[in-house]
């Protein structure tokens, strides 16, 4: 197939699928950085032309070079060409307008998700604005269940993300009520310990199993240590609720994280042979985002967009309750500056649920991206436009183990007051029973309810 | 059990920012611009240039001899967003640090993602590590002070000055409430293209994290390690658990 493109009497042309993909992708500095960037504006808009015309087929003829990647096979195995069947004669650029047209429901784009590889999806968000990621994320809704219920129209949940430098039972504790005091965690309390071992992965997650039933949370508990670090204590019967690990879109990125799919497959089946969620439920919680790939130089000279997208076909595997973009957290290196992270956030939000998954994002920056606050607070509203799943909170908006910023506790207020998105249900009720987050109740003062929990030792 | 009821008792447990107070949704102003001005400094620590002759001046007061490189990278700007330029070492620098005889230490002091760090805690880590150094034996090569560095700078800087072992000292990406943090990274026999993993690296090195002092003295120790047995990172520490694994039962 040629790949080419005739823009005012001057010819562009492309060597490969893989490489139009990565010139037509909107610019990034991880790009940039890899060599994959196009030439500059006029090229990237005239890869965005060719990119328009050419079928959706073509996807599924190229596998973008990558074989032998375990990855990419699971990415054909997924494929159900009876989902894919409404939108098989289309165009990348047909594609787009389809999804956009309001005859085209939610229901409608959930029902050929496994249609649609992640290459195809990855084309259309290039040749999408910002306000068509938002207008077609939105019309989808990916509802997970564990003991509460996550991803409901007009619904937005918190992640509250408890850090400490060294893994304090008490400084977790802490900070976990105080989100709990503000209306965060509904998708999960989420702790990233310092340390990988067992003992501390089981006392942690004792601590948040202490708070989740004493207080009679309906949420669920985690702990974002390693997969195998969760079979572990799985055996010796620690309480996990769920088990995590960061993805990537290549087999040779995924060893980078030292996981395996036959790891993620035997975590998925040991967590749900705890019983702990009603059958049926969703166990698992995955984290990527954009840059990991090529920062593990495993992105096989994939744009950082487009490999980004082939690890939610990892994440759709395992049923996920819970799946996020961790947008900013990688650095300037990858995504400049507050506009590549918006723009960023808002494809792998889009990419994450038109192929299936419950999308949250971690809406963040570092202290050496040009990024700021103000940043944030955009990505933050036009996520809640899209639909997105959850968001993560952190005190003051300051993580003090992982050195970044995300969202703060207090930006759970904004969301149910301002943007209209209550938590979900289950947890909404919690909150009016203790009456967080009304202004006439009395709440609990943070000193009070610490000095009641029965903590394990530390 | 400790009391949990002051705030005093929980600021000692965490520094998270927690609410105190009124639970409202929007957080007050004092807060808010408490916040701004932390942002502020830690990006006034990333963007700002090291003040190559204060520390000059400060090597020399320590006696310690120095020299000065900079990285492919030409400006902050650029070193921000081109990782790659900060860890390469431009031809017409390597000439300049050739030693006769070689060094077995070669000594980097970097600017790194933090130049308050450098310039707060720089000069006084090398003023510690180095007497040990010399104590213990070995020979050091003079601090060379490098703008604009990655950690990998200082393999490059290490071969051209024939160092079997290089310190690399820099600047830590600022945190939101300490901009002051250096990371130290300790290399034997550093190559072309060192991976990560082959590494030992010391971090938050600050009078509030790890002290200055014992920052050195590990670093020194670990050192003395490194060249007996000919690796530093993940292989030392497993070639170091084996050699223990006969008759001492307890972790590495």
């Amino acid at each position: 197939m040629k790949l080419r493109a005739d823009i005012g009497g001057q010819r562009f042309a492309w060597p490969s699928l893989k490489v139009l993909l990565a010139h037509a992708t909107p610019h990034r500095s991880g790009d940039a950085l890899a060599g994959l960037a196009a030439s500059g504006p006029v090229e990237r808009i005239a890869a965005q032309y060719c990119l328009a015309d050419l079928p959706l087929q073509a996807f599924l003829d190229d596998v973008l070079e990558v074989d032998g990647d375990d990855v990419t096979e699971l990415i054909f195995a997924q494929h159900d060409a009876v989902a894919f069947a409404p939108v098989s004669h289309l165009t990348v650029g047909g594609l787009r307008g389809w999804l956009l047209d309001p005859a085209v429901t939610g229901d409608t784009l959930h029902a050929i998700r496994f249609g649609l590889t992640p290459e195809m999806v990855a084309a259309v968000s290039k040749i999408m604005r910002n306000q068509d990621l938002i207008a077609v994320a939105a019309k989808i809704e990916v509802i997970t269940r564990f003991r509460n219920t996550i991803g409901l129209r007009g619904h937005v949940s918190t992640r509250n993300q408890p850090n400490h430098p060294s893994d304090d039972s008490r400084g977790i504790a802490l900070s976990a009520i105080d989100g709990l005091l503000m209306g965060t965690g509904d998708a999960v309390i989420g702790v990233n310990p310092a340390t990988d071992t067992v003992p501390d992965y089981i006392r942690i997650c004792e601590v948040l199993e202490v708070i989740r039933t004493q207080l009679n949370i309906p949420t669920q508990h985690c702990l974002l240590g390693h997969v195998s670090t969760a079979l572990a204590a799985m055996e010796q019967n620690a309480p996990v609720d769920l088990v995590f690990q960061s993805v990537a879109g290549s087999q040779k990125a995924n060893a980078g994280f030292g996981v395996t799919l036959p790891m993620l497959e035997e975590a998925h089946q040991a967590v749900r042979g705890l019983g702990r969620a009603p059958e049926g439920s969703n166990l698992m919680y995955f984290e990527t985002g954009q840059g990991a790939a090529l920062s593990a130089e495993a992105h096989h000279g994939m744009d950082q967009q487009t490999i980004e997208t082939r690890a939610y076909a990892v994440a759709r595997q395992y049923n996920p309750l819970l799946v996020n973009t961790v947008v900013g957290f990688i650095g300037p290196e990858y995504l400049a500056d507050g506009k590549e992270i918006i723009r960023a956030g808002l494809e792998d939000h889009f990419c994450g649920k038109l192929l299936g998954l419950p999308m949250g994002v971690d809406v963040c920056y570092t202290n050496h991206s040009y990024a700021d606050q103000d940043d944030m607070d955009l990505l933050l509203t036009v996520l809640c436009a899209a639909g997105v799943s959850f968001v993560i909170t952190v005190p003051g908006a300051d993580d003090i183990m992982l050195n970044y910023q995300s969202l703060s506790y207090q930006d759970a207020g904004f969301i149910r007051n301002t943007l209209q998105r209550p938590p979900a249900p289950e947890f909404a009720k919690w909150m009016e029973d203790m009456g967080v987050g009304t202004a006439d109740v009395q709440l609990p003062q943070i000193e009070q309810v610490l000095g009641q929990l029965r903590l394990p030792a530390a | 059990m400790t009391d949990l009821t002051t705030r005093k008792t929980i600021a000692a447990i965490t520094q998270a920012r927690l609410t105190f107070g009124q639970r409202v949704a929007a957080q007050d102003t004092a807060t808010t611009l408490n916040f701004a001005l932390d942002h502020a400094r830690a990006r006034e620590a990333v963007t700002s240039d090291i003040d190559v002759a204060e520390l000059s001046t400060a090597l020399d007061a320590v006696n310690l001899p120095h020299y000065r490189v900079q990285s492919a990278a030409t400006h902050r700007d650029e070193f921000v967003r081109r990782p790659d330029l900060g860890r390469q070492l431009p031809a017409d620098q390597i000439a300049g640090l050739a030693q006769d005889p070689a060094p077995d230490v070669g000594l980097v002091l970097g600017d790194g993602l933090s130049a308050v760090a450098v310039t707060l805690n720089g000069v006084a880590f090398m003023a510690a590590l180095a007497p040990m150094l010399t104590q213990s034996g070995l020979t050091v090569s003079p601090v060379i002070l490098a703008q604009q560095a990655r950690v990998a700078l200082g393999d490059g800087i290490a071969r051209a000055m024939g160092a079997q072992t290089v310190v690399m000292v820099l600047g830590e990406r600022p945190g939101l409430s300490a901009a002051d943090g250096l990371g130290v990274y300790i290399t034997q026999n550093p190559s072309e293209q060192t991976p990560d993993s082959a590494r030992h690296c010391l971090s938050n090195v600050r009078e509030q994290g790890l002290p200055i002092t014992e920052a050195a003295r590990q670093t020194a120790a670990l050192i003395q390690t490194m060249r007996q047995l000919g690796c530093s990172g993940v292989e030392m520490n497993q070639r170091r658990a084996a050699l223990k694994a006969p008759d001492d039962p307890s972790p590495a």
